[in-house]
């Protein structure tokens, strides 16, 4: 079973990340690692949460958050998610070049997420002096969110990655998974998010 | 391929095929050799333990040594020794019996092997460099991130290292399994030792992330100066108790499943009969393994969680006893009536029912809150997890392996020198921990340098050293055993067991491709349900074709040495500047490894039909 040449629309299968075993094993492996990093971000959440009051004097979630910011960071990173949903439909279409397009979108997206997290960590350092030491609660908030933050970076790193390697040579059996995987991958992170927006931003400025 | 043609190949190519190999078999070697390496260690360090309590108030090593003997023992024994072995046994047997090839992932096989081995070697470092771990097994806050020196660090980088291999294993499996079936080989028709293998796994896979940000905790309050452990700037050092036992307590089944597993197996081989209560046995694993998720907490009765949640957790851990025993009665039912043959294999299955059943006995009155404020960090405590742990999973490594010995080998271990080792062993098992219990109900607690003398513990401390020695010497007859099966002992066929399943229907050991057609599987014990009907050979699914395989690479190694060096950076710039030289540079390695495998398309290469036309069956 020869599974490195390009095909062409008439035989490509409906779901081409499915379509050879290993394939097939990477879609379920990937699975159950999303099902070890849920464990690992709930293992956060949970820290979190037993820290989020332990200020030692320092800045309180209330002072800290501005959900403007962070509105536009959800925006940015959810609709980052819908655009890779596009890419993943084009990919079913064996269009190379549209699902290239709407995973550079996605790309620039996850880039502009980062520069805001960036900003706002920055932020929180030079104006309040809320840093990963000065106390629990800090500790805990740059871990949590900053484990995301380093996914986003991590999946940024992978896409663009694959991205140019499979540049000049299109769409075949053998990269259709690792574009599907990434594609799981991305939506897991920004469901991570969704969490991190409820329980550090809404719950600090509300509960 | 041939012994022959094995022998003739020089020792830096034989060296360079288990460097980069990705074949399940010779992983399963890795496995077995770098787990062995590390139980001999932890059987040194136990027998400094024991020689240390001999009597009272010895001054045979320092305070400060004992500690790091102690830690090093449970940490050595439970994340080094007991895990890979059983990953050693999973990777010889389980692809076999459910008819596959390889696993899913080979290249991520290799890749947890060299995790492990390496985070192994990471820990043990820290004897040469400045002193090992002194903070317990479980290095609670906030003795372990006040432990001075550098200890703790390797204990923190060491297990990350080596959880992350474990991790990859897990899910290696899961996948192979689900996805690697042989035609006819349902769920419901698989080995047991698959079964436990893949709810194991599961176990593996859900519990070993909370270990992991546990030590991503301790490493960052160590080492980078925050503040999750530190009361003074509002942290909370209960936070690691429950993340470690959310962990912890899964990991006890991760050890003991395995174990049931090649029980079942053997039970069912020897006695010549279907395993008794299969699809119980089936939903019992199952059971056992959602349960220990949700009884953590019986770890920490002492803590003051309060009543209502003692209660709960305490009730929990005692439903576990109800398809444990459920297990226990089954592999009685399997013998019952049957036609028993009782070689080593065997004896260590018939030794491990009473001392398990012992075990889950006195897990039960430490599961009741009340009672446990006086067990509690005595060795009664240390008794009762021997007597689970050694009795379940070290009687069940031990039965797997005589089993699968041939399998794996292509030799049968001697018989009278495995029964030699299974009585001195057993005996000696006996004679160090029964003693224990009643040393922990007089109060001696665990962990502790010395002990007065006349205060009713002499006796008992001398009884448990003797035992200690009795079990050393049992270990090094098997060493011995294992040596002289490699030089002298006689080749095994394909099926010296009579066995039922179907690793037993091919090559003793397999060719590298396993099996030449994938096998159709007609039932429970497909190779017996031939045997019976008289045909004797496992009838293929498949016509002969080519058979694709994977590449072998050198990258699983680069990786893991790459995080192996980026660990004493980590480690070294809490106060030195030139370990970011070997933080960068390690991460580099790796990275660059991951970059390749990534980037450089592998897609294996084909055995060609008329190459396996030529192979004998």
């Amino acid at each position: 079973m020869s599974h490195d040449q390009s095909l062409n629309p008439e035989t490509m299968p409906n779901e081409p990340e499915k379509a050879t075993l290993e394939g097939k094993n990477k879609f379920l492996g990937f699975w159950f690692f999303l099902g070890g990093e849920t464990v690992l971000f709930a293992s956060l959440f949970g820290t979190f949460i037993a820290l989020r009051h332990s200020t030692a004097g320092g800045p309180s979630a209330d002072e800290l958050f501005g959900l403007e910011l962070v509105f536009i960071m959800t925006m940015l990173l959810l609709t980052s998610s819908l655009t890779s949903v596009y890419a993943v439909y084009h990919m079913r279409n064996n269009n190379f070049k549209k699902m290239q397009l709407w995973f550079g979108i996605t790309a620039i997206l996850g880039f502009a997420f980062l520069a805001c997290e960036i900003y706002e960590f920055t932020h929180y350092i030079t104006e309040y002096g809320f840093t990963f030491r000065s106390s629990a609660f800090g500790s805990a908030f740059y871990t949590l969110v900053g484990f995301h933050g380093g996914h986003v970076t991590f999946g940024l790193a992978w896409l663009i990655g694959l991205m140019l390697r499979n540049a000049k040579r299109g769409l075949n059996l053998y990269n259709a998974p690792k574009y599907y995987t990434f594609s799981l991958y991305w939506h897991f992170i920004d469901v991570i998010w969704v969490f991190i927006f409820t329980v550090v931003y809404l719950m600090g400025k509300v509960g | 391929m041939s012994i022959a043609a094995a022998q003739k190949r020089s020792f830096g190519a034989v060296l360079w095929d288990y460097l980069t190999t990705v074949d399940h078999k010779k992983i399963a070697h890795l496995y077995l050799f770098g787990g062995g390496f590390f139980f001999l260690l932890g059987g040194l360090e136990a027998m400094i333990i024991r020689i240390q309590l001999i009597k009272p108030e010895n001054d045979f090593v320092s305070a400060g040594f004992y500690n790091e003997v102690l830690t090093m023992h449970g940490t050595t024994m439970i994340f080094l020794a007991a895990m890979p072995l059983l990953l050693g046994l999973m990777n010889a047997a389980v692809p076999l019996q459910i008819g596959a090839r390889d696993v899913a992932f080979p290249f991520l096989n290799s890749l947890g092997f060299w995790l492990f081995l390496f985070g192994g070697l990471m820990l043990n470092c820290s004897w040469f460099l400045g002193g090992a771990p002194d903070a317990g097994w479980t290095a609670y806050t906030p003795l372990s991130t006040t432990s001075p020196g550098h200890g703790v660090d390797y204990y923190v980088i060491g297990l990350q290292i080596a959880g992350a291999g474990t991790l990859i294993g897990g899910i290696n499996f899961l996948v192979t399994i689900i996805n690697m079936r042989a035609p006819g080989m349902t769920f419901m028709r698989m080995p047991l030792f698959s079964w436990t293998t893949f709810i194991t796994s599961t176990l593996i896979l859900f519990a070993f992330p909370a270990l992991t940000i546990g030590l991503f905790l301790l490493m960052f309050d160590r080492m980078f100066g925050s503040a999750f452990f530190d009361v003074g700037l509002g942290g909370n050092t209960i936070i690691w108790q429950h993340l470690f036992w959310i962990f912890g307590h899964p990991e006890v089944y991760i050890l003991v499943l395995p174990a049931f597993g090649i029980f079942s197996d053997v039970f069912s081989t020897f006695s010549k009969k279907r395993l008794f209560g299969y699809t119980a046995m089936v939903f019992a694993t199952i059971l056992i393994a959602f349960l220990g998720f949700m009884v953590w907490a019986h770890h920490m009765f002492t803590v003051g969680l309060g009543p209502v949640a003692n209660s709960i957790f305490a009730i929990a851990t005692m439903a576990i006893a109800v398809p444990t025993g459920i297990k226990i009665f089954n592999w009685l039912a399997t013998m019952w009536g049957g036609s028993i043959s009782i070689n080593t294999t065997m004896l260590w299955a018939l030794g491990f029912i009473p001392t398990f059943t012992i075990g889950g006995m006195t897990g039960v009155m430490v599961a009741s809150v009340v009672a446990d404020y006086q067990y509690h960090d005595t060795y009664f405590v240390v008794a009762h997890f021997h007597y689970v742990l050694v009795g379940g999973t070290v009687f069940g490594i031990m039965a797997g392996l005589h089993y699968w010995w041939p399998k794996m080998f292509g030799r049968v271990l001697n018989e009278a020198m495995g029964k030699l080792t299974f009585w001195t062993f057993f005996i000696g098992f006996h004679l160090t921990f029964f003693i224990q219990h009643f040393l922990g109900l007089m109060g001696m607690p665990r962990r502790y340098w010395v002990f007065l003398e006349d205060q009713g513990l002499d006796l008992g401390n001398l009884i448990s050293t003797i035992g200690a020695f009795f079990m050393a010497f049992g270990v090094i007859v098997f060493l011995y055993n294992a040596i002289y099966t490699a030089v002298k002992g006689e080749q095994a066929p394909n099926d010296p067991w009579d066995g039922r399943t179907l690793e037993w229907a091919i090559a003793s050991p397999p060719p590298h491709y396993n099996f030449k057609q994938t096998p159709l599987t007609r039932g429970l014990d497909p190779l017996w349900i031939e045997k019976r009907e008289g045909k004797g050979e496992i009838t293929p699914a498949e016509p002969l074709g080519d058979i694709h395989m994977p590449n072998s690479s050198f990258l699983p190694f680069m990786m893991s040495l790459g995080l192996f060096i980026a660990g004493f950076g980590f480690i070294y710039q809490v106060n030195h500047n030139w370990a970011y030289v070997l933080l960068f540079g390690g991460m580099a390695i790796t990275l660059v490894s991951m970059m390749i495998r990534s980037l450089k398309d592998d897609h294996g290469y084909h055995i060609p039909k008329e190459e396996l036309e030529g192979e004998a069956d």
